[in-house]
């Protein structure tokens, strides 16, 4: 992975109609780069190849999409009238690219996390402009390895499907990379001196298990370990069914979805429903009606959802609340917290919730994110209640909540562990920040005994306590958290497989043992 | 000048798959038309330019050319503009 590229000093420009053919190529070949790439990534889902990554025409359509603004007249117009103003071609490049941006980031929601795509567009165009490599996350259009310096978080969100490993330089074992590999069931090996002298294309085999990258590979070596890849994966796929541990003892894995456009076969239900997500480009709230439909959609397709009000605030910003900007967010109104200045909106929620659930007849759940005191839990509880809602919960995020599960519990009817804001709370870490990925393990003990903490009050009221988060789709933590005490486990689709194939290797005698170890 | 005004129908707005659909048609058409929200006016092929618009579902959007061969353009991205292409399979792409 190339880092993106640096601009250099102004230059005077003699010729302009050679400095605007130069913004003209460089945009020209960056629009051909993802084309080709979106191109491959359509062959590969089309062409029955079985280590063809799932979500290959989804790849190829924001490749696609991402070539549509590389080529775009407006942008290119605006380059060439900034050569014409006196610049030369990659600072010509800078000012288009910035300009759009604004405009985007401007119109909040949807669009502003567009305009994240521009700032990669724009690095692409200046590298081509410059004859670098292109910087950013590789698209080579079919699966690989990806090989980098390091990770950060902002590098790996928009990781597609296409990446079947990770091989980093640098960092430890639970660095950004460690952390992040665990949680898509990736094979990855961290500070391997060395691996970024190999040339682009190089084929290598990566065991994430003994953390042996090979590379000379003979054809017959590299058959042998798709064999064995793929009997692995077979296996994996033929595992079906509910959740349990080697000796019965049933855990029930769920999805976490955004909408209904996530729902996978294979899971027991929906463990969070992102309910935010339908509505992040909005500028007006969603009505009653619109809400009904879209939860009704979900509601129509999974046995048991459990659905989340809207989580939004000033880190997640979801424009039609209109939140004035906060110096520290994730300390500021977020979550249930908006309800504190917003009232209607969590009230609505609740009614076009209840109201999906009876044109349904789904088994709707609902709970609040960032419940911090039992008060709060018990006026949510309270209000979804008198909807005819009759499974309410509390989402356990802040150790506020964690310290005193037993009584939120008096209130509520299950609670659901949202494992990356606990830690962030916890250890008094930003999810986000690069140099603190080791606070936020999520085998870290003292996040580990606040899970046990529910998981023990969850027993003692014959409560369900479930964990969603990342944490809850990392195969090797699975048995420990089960362990602890936790009833359900809710994780990225991707996830299930090996996560119950884990879980049927641990009887729940195991479980606490493995548990009362990290602890 | 061919004018007309429509309705966004697709659910997201013109945004995303809708604006993509939106403005691939434009691209093929080959015949230039504006696409104007209220004061604000950007050309049709132009994604950053529709994205701009920021027109959700319920936006009435003009669409406007006095190119040869607008009429027929013309209705055809009305077409589009009025079913909702967020829908699986709205269209064959």
């Amino acid at each position: 992975m190339a880092p993106p590229p640096v601009l250099p000093d102004p230059r005077q420009v003699a010729d302009l109609a050679a400095e605007a053919a130069m913004v003209g190529k460089a945009l020209e070949s960056v629009t051909a780069d993802l084309r080709q790439r979106a191109t491959a990534a359509a062959r590969d889902t089309s062409g029955g190849d079985n280590a063809a990554p799932a979500g290959g025409g989804d790849a190829a359509e924001i490749l696609d999409a991402l070539a549509m603004i590389a080529d775009d007249p407006m942008l290119r117009e605006d380059a060439e009238a900034a050569v014409r103003g006196g610049l030369d071609a990659p600072h010509a490049l800078d000012t288009a690219f910035t300009h759009h941006r604004e405009t985007l980031a401007a119109l909040g929601g949807y669009l502003a996390e567009r305009a994240a795509d521009l700032d990669d567009l724009k690095h692409r165009a200046i590298a081509a402009c410059l004859g670098l490599p292109m910087p950013g996350i590789p698209a080579p259009g079919h699966p690989y390895v990806l090989v980098a310096e390091d990770l950060s978080p902002a590098d790996t969100a928009g990781l597609g499907t296409d990446v079947v490993a990770l091989v980093t330089e640098k960092g430890g074992p639970t660095s950004h990379t460690a952390i992040l590999a665990r949680g898509r069931g990736l094979p990855a090996v961290v500070a391997c001196a060395g691996i970024t002298a190999l040339a682009d294309g190089t084929v290598i085999s990566v065991d994430g298990k003994t953390g042996q990258v090979g590379v000379g590979l003979t054809d017959e070596a590299v058959a042998e370990l798709r064999r064995n890849d793929q009997e692995e994966r077979d296996r994996l796929a033929k595992s079906s069914g509910p959740g349990r541990t080697a000796d019965g003892h049933p855990v029930k894995l769920l999805l976490n979805i955004g909408s209904a456009a996530d729902l996978r076969p294979g899971a027991e239900g929906v463990g969070l429903f992102r309910t935010e997500f339908l509505f992040l480009d909005r500028k007006q709230a969603p009505s009653f009606e619109e809400q009904v439909a879209a939860y009704a959609e979900v509601f129509a397709r999974a046995e048991l959802v459990v659905v989340r009000t809207l989580d939004a605030g000033t880190d997640k910003p979801l424009p039609f609340l209109g939140l004035p900007l906060e110096p520290n967010p994730a300390l500021g109104i977020r979550g249930l917290r908006v309800d504190r200045v917003l009232p209607d909106v969590l009230d609505t929620q609740l009614d076009a919730i209840a109201e999906a659930a009876r044109a349904t007849g789904a088994d709707a759940w609902v709970m609040a994110p960032m419940v911090t005191t039992p008060a709060e839990a018990a006026g949510f509880a309270r209000r979804a209640r008198a909807r005819g809602l009759t499974r309410v919960g509390a989402m356990v995020e802040v150790p506020a909540a964690a310290l005193l599960a037993d009584r939120l519990l008096e209130e509520v009817d299950f609670l659901s562990i949202g494992t990356n804001d606990l830690s962030q709370y916890t250890f008094a870490a930003d999810r986000q920040h690069p140099g603190l990925a080791d606070l936020l393990d999520p085998w870290q003990p003292a996040l580990l005994k606040l899970i046990a903490a529910c998981a023990d009050a969850g027993r003692a009221a014959g409560k369900p306590v479930g964990v969603c988060g990342e944490a809850a789709g990392d195969p090797q933590l699975a048995p420990v958290l089960v362990g602890l005490g936790v009833t359900s486990l809710s994780m990225a689709a991707v996830c299930v497989p090996s996560v119950r194939d884990e879980l049927s290797q641990h009887t729940l005698e195991d479980c606490r043992k493995l548990a009362a170890r990290a602890r | 000048m061919a004018q007309r005004t429509v309705t966004v129908a697709s659910a997201s707005g013109l945004h995303a798959r809708p604006a993509k659909l939106f403005v691939q048609e434009a691209v093929r058409l080959g015949v230039p038309v504006r696409i104007r929200v209220g004061e604000k006016s950007v050309p049709a092929n132009s994604m950053l330019g529709v994205l701009s618009l920021g027109a959700t579902k319920g936006t009435e959007v003009t669409l406007e050319s006095d190119a040869p061969g607008a009429d027929a353009a013309l209705d055809a991205l009305v077409t589009l503009l009025a079913q909702d292409l967020d829908a699986e399979g709205a269209l064959d792409g």
